[in-house]
């Protein structure tokens, strides 16, 4: 029975147009993010101002347009970082195995037994990344670890398959079988932890910059504005909701994303 | 016996290796203590006397093992920022915290189960409704549910003062109260997430043939759900509510300092801004302790659930 997979289409929907929101952003926000008084102070949402402005008087649409960029892109290049190096230990782990494997893995349970913004709190406190790419490659290694357990589980099991046995008595390099015929087999298992992988960045760098600890001040992140809003509640509710809605909705796109990914790659089992 | 025994012991493998990542992270980055704790003008006189006091010029792992023994004897070295001992900073903090974990976990279990054993009875249209109002939950990160919650039972309905944190010996009520709105903040993306991995366990256990036995004799099917899948199914569930804690300790991090509760994530986020790292590094080890000792007791559990674990030796 051939079902219409609603949750792939809704979320790629969902994550395709902020993507698009994001991108737009990147180039042209409707006024200067930074620029203090391009209205009233403290104004409610109108037609000049979608989401209002905040106390200086600044955009908010302009601000969570830049803000998810900072966000969006912080997550995108720590998920890139953690998928492809956790990858490349779980496949060399679970297919060669032996006393490394054994070693890796006692590591990787210590730690995925920390909580992943404890860890992230510590690694960002000790490398004390000052820049957005620094904060990219500490959270990124953060996330091997989890990437790690989940290819190695998938590369281990398609170690001992006919057709990869059989590929191995052809003559294929150790190289091409992981590459060629292993690699692409486990994307059913990949891709939506890819997906998980993706939220639990956000969520990550979201808290972090709440608490005020990762990106500074001048390049706004959802979080610090989040954190920003809290005390202009009674003030400006509109500045907290429409901030934590994008951010909801971007978590929330990708989260069915997932979930869709997921039930394809069950059906092709 | 041996297996549980082997747990134990790979607790206490695991901490030492937190232990030793966190002592010797810190140790690198924190530079000198001395020079830190007094200032630019020191002499180097004062310096080395304050070294040799503290022991700083003993070698590294000669001061780890101290460090370490200090988590039994309570002396674990002096916060820059306080000048105060840092046991006597961590422990009142302790409780707190330890109080808002549980409570978050009562809430996810209460709530949870009952939700999950509901949503598998749900089939087509409803179920994907169900799916997606649950991502939709897994979305809100807990310091956004947080500042709205905050600002409706503590601004507007004056339930509790945000930010006013009553001491927990003198108001347990009133800390309680305040600590509740937290709780749920950080239950509701896992309440979501245990929902959705309890329904798919126990779908998947149903297709087993020995449920289909009991219902093909005429056994009520949710007798059977009650009765046989259940227990069945416990087994990874209680596995995945000891990850749950881990993911409430992280959460509980960053929603104390929304509420403004006095717990060990608030002064972990404090001694990091502060760069205090002696405080840093014993919360470390106190908050993996914690994950890491829900997890052993989890598979201690499911030792008795299922004593079949005791031959495999792995869960």
């Amino acid at each position: 029975m051939k079902q219409r997979n609603w949750y792939l289409r809704a979320g790629l929907f969902l994550t395709v147009a902020l993507a698009l929101l994001v991108i737009v952003g990147c180039f042209w926000t409707p006024y200067d993010p930074a620029a203090l008084m391009s209205g009233p102070k403290l104004q409610p949402p109108t037609l000049q101002h979608l989401m209002g402005t905040d106390k200086f008087g600044r955009d908010i649409f302009s601000r969570v347009l830049k803000g998810t960029w900072t966000t969006f892109s912080i997550a995108l290049g720590t998920v890139a970082v953690g998928a492809v190096l956790g990858t490349v230990v779980g496949a060399l782990t679970g297919y060669f195995g032996g006393l490394v494997d054994d070693a890796l893995m006692r590591i990787n349970d210590a730690l995925t037994a920390f909580p992943s913004i404890l860890l992230a709190l510590v690694v960002i406190s000790v490398v004390k990344p000052n820049s957005k790419f620094g904060i990219i490659a500490a959270l990124g290694a953060v996330f091997i670890p989890s990437f790690a357990r989940v290819s190695r589980t998938a590369f281990a099991a398609l170690r001992d398959v006919n057709y990869i046995k059989s590929a191995r008595l052809m003559g294929a390099g150790s190289g091409r079988i992981l590459l060629v015929h292993i690699l692409p087999n486990t994307m059913p298992v990949l891709l939506p932890a890819i997906t998980i992988g993706f939220n639990n960045a956000v969520l990550a760098e979201a808290s972090m910059s709440y608490l005020g600890i990762g990106v500074t001040p001048t390049n706004p992140s959802l979080g610090y504005m989040l954190s920003e809003a809290q005390g202009l509640f009674t003030a400006a509710p509109w500045y907290a909701l429409c901030t934590g809605f994008v951010l909801v909705l971007l978590v929330f796109g990708v989260g069915l994303l997932g979930e869709g990914l997921q039930r394809r790659g069950g059906e092709v089992e | 016996m041996k297996y549980a025994a082997k747990r134990v012991l790979m607790l206490a493998v695991t901490m030492l290796i937190v232990s030793l990542f966190a002592f010797v992270a810190f140790d690198l980055i924190s530079g000198d203590a001395a020079s830190a704790m007094l200032g630019m003008e020191a002499t180097e006189e004062a310096l080395e006397a304050l070294r040799e006091e503290l022991g700083l010029n003993r070698p590294l792992l000669v001061r780890y093992v101290d460090w370490l023994s200090g988590f039994v004897t309570g002396d674990l070295g002096v916060s820059y920022n306080y000048n105060l001992p840092v046991w006597e900073l961590v422990a009142p903090k302790i409780l707190v915290t330890l109080c808002l974990s549980l409570m978050s976990f009562l809430l996810i279990v209460a709530v949870s189960i009952p939700l999950g054993l509901a949503s598998v009875r749900s089939t087509g249209a409803l179920a994907g409704v169900q799916t997606a109002f649950n991502q939709l939950c897994m979305a809100v990160p807990p310091f956004f549910t947080g500042i709205i919650l905050s600002w409706v039972f503590g601004i507007a309905l004056k339930w509790f003062t945000p930010g006013d944190f009553p001491s927990l010996t003198q108001n347990f009520g009133g800390a309680m109260r305040h600590m509740f709105f937290a709780a749920v903040a950080i239950a509701i993306p896992r309440i979501a997430m245990t929902v959705r991995m309890l329904r798919s366990t126990i779908v998947s256990e149903m297709e087993k043939s020995y449920v289909r036995t009991a219902i093909s004799r005429g056994n009520d099917r949710s007798a059977v759900l009650r009765r046989h899948v259940l227990k069945n199914a416990l087994v990874p569930v209680v596995t995945f509510l000891a990850q749950t804690m881990a993911e409430i300790v992280a959460g509980s991090i960053v929603v104390e300092q929304v509420f403004g509760i006095a717990g060990l994530g608030r002064l972990l986020v404090a001694s990091i801004a502060n760069r205090d790292y002696p405080v840093v590094q014993t919360l470390v080890v106190l908050l993996a302790l914690w994950v890491v000792l829900s997890g052993t007791i989890a598979d201690l559990i499911n030792l008795r659930l299922d004593p079949r674990l005791k031959l495999g030796g792995d869960v």
